[in-house]
């Protein structure tokens, strides 16, 4: 059984264009329940963008996002992103605030849980990352790994449907990215929705359900990693991954 | 010799400066202190509003803001607090029946700092990283729920400062409100120190106030560079990293 409660994500021919730039060109993606999807592709191919279109930092310009199958592309925005959880490359921790802070402070403000109790959830997912020790450190004296496992925590605590993970391990040292693959990976096997855009192919190959290759803001391949790791169809996928290989 | 003879009474008579030191301790100084702390607060809130405004996605809030600070920064002090004072002096004065020009002096040097201080209130904001807004964002945050709770306080805290630094400028420029012709018991440090060395023909009574405004000064700009260091090198751990510990980091040895 899964530990968590997570529902199927579904973009449909999505678009987006800054000024005559055209980001997305009708994308679409489907991450059953439970699932992993990764996202994969060269710099530049609109794979961060998607993400931040699906819970709608950026707002698309046409196509439609699905959750659990019903658009929310009539609900709140802000009711959407409670829904989805991020982790950024960067970990973006709040730095003015402790590590306990950091988690509990949007069950605090936005589930409007008592002091004791949102303290007590937080420390309980710190616990689960394995950094309950660093819960009154500031994120500033963590190394990047550990802020990234915070990050994580930060978002799990609101008990989120689907998590993004926008290349979650870009940042770090070589050595630290192992322990943050690792916790994906536990998300992953517990059967969380998750949506990866990274540079791991190690990840993407070995842990994801689905593989989407993207290229110039349109999906050129999508499929079980097998299929495009072993037999890859287009002469793009080919060679990005003769280039990352 | 005789040079700095006559240098020396015309400076540091201590008959002049003994005498002038009561005045100086009970009318100046609080009267220097209530003028820099009620400006230096209403500057910071109307600084903050202006702040805000600036960074707004409303354009006329943004264009309103930066014609404000344009204005505000641009005039010299002194004439400032004439056109405030004598202008709106009489106006104040017919709906409150006050004769006093001290409220208006208040007033104008409110109006200055709240530009100078909007401006870094503003640079301050804009310095935090914008993966901050779009983390509380992604966390169900709305903008301005964001920017209330996380951006602008990680912005003020940068540059906390730099508004001390204003503070103190505003100790120094409260001396112009002189211009406006205080009542006895509204004189401030300046004044005081003004008055006396008129009425004497010898100059001491100033180096009084002056030893005076040092004594806030000094004591307050040291108070900025510990506040500045503080900062900079951050809240420290409560106990030695032991993950970090091995490269050195937190390593207690």
């Amino acid at each position: 059984m899964s530990k968590f409660d997570p529902g199927s994500l579904t973009a449909k021919g999505v678009h987006l264009s800054f000024g005559s730039n055209h980001v997305l060109r009708g994308i679409d993606l489907h991450v059953p329940q439970g699932t992993t999807a990764s996202v994969i592709g060269p710099s530049g191919s609109g794979k961060s963008t998607l993400l931040r279109v699906m819970n709608r930092l950026i707002e698309p310009d046409a196509g439609d996002i699905l959750l659990d199958g019903k658009s929310v592309l009539q609900d709140s925005p802000d009711e959407l992103r409670r829904r989805i959880g991020m982790v950024f490359q960067q970990f973006n921790l709040f730095p003015h605030k402790t590590v306990v802070e950091n988690v509990a402070f949007a069950l605090r403000r936005l589930r409007k849980l008592p002091k004791d109790q949102a303290r007590a959830k937080a420390l309980e997912q710190l616990d689960m990352v394995g950094l309950k020790h660093k819960a009154d450190v500031r994120p500033g004296n963590l190394s990047g790994g550990q802020q990234q496992r915070v990050a994580i925590a930060r978002a799990l605590a609101m008990e989120p449907e689907v998590m993004f993970f926008d290349e979650a391990t870009s940042a770090l040292d070589p050595e630290l990215v192992k322990g943050v693959l690792a916790l994906m990976t536990d998300l992953s096997k517990g059967g969380m929705t998750m949506v990866v855009v990274t540079h791991e192919m190690g990840f993407s190959r070995n842990v994801s359900d689905t593989v989407t290759f993207m290229d110039g803001g349109v999906v050129v391949e999508t499929g079980p990693p097998d299929q495009l790791f072993t037999e890859p169809r287009t002469d793009r996928l080919k060679g990005f991954l003769s280039d990352v290989l | 010799m005789d040079y700095l003879n006559r240098l020396g009474e015309t400076f540091l008579d201590w008959k002049q400066i003994a005498e002038v030191l009561p005045s100086l301790f009970a009318v100046g100084l609080p009267n220097t202190v209530v003028l820099a702390l009620a400006s230096g607060a209403i500057g910071t809130v109307l600084g903050l509003i202006l702040a805000l405004m600036g960074i707004s996605r409303n354009l006329v809030a943004r264009w309103a803001a930066r014609a404000y600070t344009d204005v505000f920064r641009g005039l010299p002090a002194v004439l400032t607090i004439l056109v405030i004072g004598l202008g709106f002096g009489p106006i104040f004065r017919e709906l409150t029946g006050s004769n006093s020009p001290y409220p208006m002096g208040v007033a104008a040097l409110s109006l200055m700092a709240a530009a100078y201080i909007g401006e870094i209130f503003r640079s301050g904001i804009q310095s935090v990283d914008k993966g901050q807004l779009e983390a509380a964002r992604a966390l169900g945050f709305g903008y301005g729920a964001s920017m209330r709770s996380i951006v602008v306080p990680q912005g003020i805290r940068r540059v906390l400062p730099a508004l001390m630094n204003q503070f103190i400028s505003l100790i120094k420029d409260s001396s112009l409100v002189f211009t406006l012709g205080l009542l006895s018991s509204e004189r401030e440090l300046f004044q005081i120190g003004q008055d006396a060395a008129a009425r004497s023909g010898n100059l001491s009574p100033y180096v009084a106030a002056a030893i005076f405004y040092l004594a806030l000064t000094i004591p307050l700009t040291h108070l900025v560079n510990y506040i500045d260091n503080r900062l900079r090198t951050g809240n420290k751990p409560k106990e030695p990293d032991t993950a970090a510990a091995v490269v050195g980091k937190g390593a207690s040895a």
